[in-house]
């Protein structure tokens, strides 16, 4: 499928979710609510087949967390976009997506290492490059006095 | 640090915990395995990263785009070349730059040489874990005559940061043509030594043969990418899928196998360096004439909007993801490292085997320790 196509397919699983024409991808703004739910329909109805989880990012938007899915599909050869995000700094959370690919066991442990999301249903959600206390170096607002040198 | 191993011993008193690891040989870096044994048999293995955590997604937010790509040469150390390719393609994307053909065709020798010198000390290290210790001087042997073209072109041996936005930082060397030809024509005469060394060694293959066998839905599911994952059958290469640079112009095929194992791995990497040979002996004899960079503004500042780009390292798929507010600076930059996805696969095909085929099914895997704590 191409991007129109695919935009106007997952427009069709669910009206609310809002899809915008990236400059390379298709994107879809997922509320979190719905993330797990649209990742599943995504990987297993047959005319998207988004078997390969290429990337998972966490970002720091100044107000909100978010987090950024990169999906592919090995047979079609399409990529999407999937962004969510929260306004909860304090304990941001979203649902784990590691069942329905497993490589997002890892990619979520660093996202939580660095960036303090946490996610549902992840079987073993630890620290990764960093001990426990650390904050989390990513956010915006992460203040090291030692260690960052601001000019 | 003992909170961790409680973990994995609640359920089976019976197992045994050694630490592979941070300092052992075969992890070839700063990597700490717990591994949990029975007997000999492995039952699971965690991989503890962080060793050596530089914080480089930090500390791209503070830096330019041209500073970046220094950064990124210290990841996938012997992907150099290629880890600076993803941040000026990115770059240049998002200015809409037109590059001209002599620089693209410079980028891909020049991605090829340095796939060809990676597998090689690949190669070299492989063979080191199995015991074959010959393997290690062979490799590093024909490994140096790369680092000497790379030297004489580039100025530097491993850490080349040879691409800059818009092009390259200098012309090719007025030797470089032949010198890659030699190579290239030694080289044809020398893999073949590889296999007679190694490959068709019973010892090899009674190490490797079945050993940490990935099934292509698992390869899929984990993300496995680069010659590991297609070893299992998972078409991956961005080369053929996505193609950058000059690859849309060359002619080679993409190694595939079904089989998975420890020794396929190894094959599709020996294969590798076959079709990187005839991809830079289609580029060499007709590397276009023009300039060899593109004039750029002194301050790069990258539109508004976010940026996604793919090549193909040595080991696997490395994607950059940047979101730029319109600064000097990116905004948030995310590197998709290919060792640090494959290493979480380790846990899944090394559970079963002998403690002795940890070690054969690591190193098949190629990891390279920088690249996965970043």
């Amino acid at each position: 499928m191409n991007k129109i196509e695919l935009g106007a397919f997952i427009k069709s699983t669910d009206q609310d979710l809002e899809i915008k024409e990236g400059n390379q991808y298709t994107e879809v703004i997922v509320p979190a609510s719905k993330l797990h739910s649209l990742a599943k329909i995504l990987r297993e109805t047959e005319q998207t087949q988004f078997d390969f989880l290429v990337c998972i990012s966490g970002v720091d938007y100044g107000q909100d967390l978010g987090v950024v899915y990169h999906l592919r599909s090995t047979k079609f050869d399409h990529m999407v976009v999937l962004k969510t995000r929260t306004s909860d700094r304090i304990t941001p959370q979203f649902d784990s997506v590691s069942d329905i690919w497993y490589t997002a066991d890892f990619l979520e442990r660093e996202v939580y290492d660095l960036l303090g999301i946490k996610f549902a249903n992840h079987p073993d959600l630890r620290r990764l490059f960093l001990d426990n206390s650390w904050g989390f170096p990513l956010r915006k607002d992460y203040v090291d006095d030692i260690n960052i040198v601001t000019k | 640090m003992e909170e961790q191993v409680k973990n994995i011993t609640a359920d089976e008193q019976q197992e045994y915990i050694i630490n592979m690891g941070p300092q052992h040989p075969s992890t070839h870096g700063v990597l700490r395995l717990v591994v949990s044994l029975k007997g000999e048999m492995v039952k699971s293995v965690q991989p503890h990263i962080g060793y050596i955590h530089r914080g480089i997604e930090k500390m791209c937010e503070s830096i330019t785009y041209p500073q970046i790509i220094h950064l990124t040469d210290r990841m996938d150390y012997l992907s150099a070349h290629i880890n600076n390719e993803v941040v000026c393609l990115a770059v240049e994307k998002g200015l809409q730059v037109e590059i001209p053909d002599r620089i693209k065709v410079i980028r891909t020798i020049m991605s090829e040489l340095t796939r060809i010198q990676s597998h090689q000390l690949w190669w070299a290290s492989f063979g080191m874990d199995l015991g074959g210790l010959t393997c290690f001087f062979y490799g590093l042997r024909d490994r140096e005559k790369i680092m000497d073209i790379f030297e004489e072109t580039c100025g530097g041996r491993m850490l080349v940061s040879y691409n800059c936005p818009g092009g390259v930082m200098y012309d090719l060397h007025p030797n470089f043509q032949q010198r890659v030809k030699d190579f290239i024509k030694y080289f044809r005469k020398i893999l073949p030594e590889y296999d007679q060394l190694l490959t068709g060694n019973v010892i090899f293959h009674e190490r490797s043969k079945g050993i940490g066998r990935l099934s292509l839905e698992d390869a899929i599911s984990y993300g496995v990418t680069g010659p590991s994952g297609r070893a299992s059958g998972f078409s991956c290469d961005v080369r053929k899928h996505e193609p950058y640079s000059a690859y849309d112009r060359v002619q080679f095929k993409e190694i595939l196998f079904t089989e998975g194992d420890t020794y396929f791995r190894y094959v599709a990497r020996i294969q590798e360096m076959w079709e990187s040979m005839n991809i830079i002996e289609q580029l060499i004899d007709n590397i276009p004439e023009g300039p060899y960079a593109v004039k750029m503004k002194p301050i790069i500042k990258l539109p508004e909007g976010e940026y996604y780009q793919r090549v193909e390292t040595a080991r696997g798929e490395l994607g950059v993801y940047i979101i730029s507010d319109g600064n000097k600076n990116p905004y948030r930059v995310k590197f998709r490292s290919p060792n640090f996805v494959n290493l979480s696969v380790l846990n899944h095909i090394a559970k079963g085997f002998k403690i002795a085929d940890l070690v054969a099914i690591g190193g098949s895997l190629d990891l390279v320790i920088p690249d996965i704590d970043r």
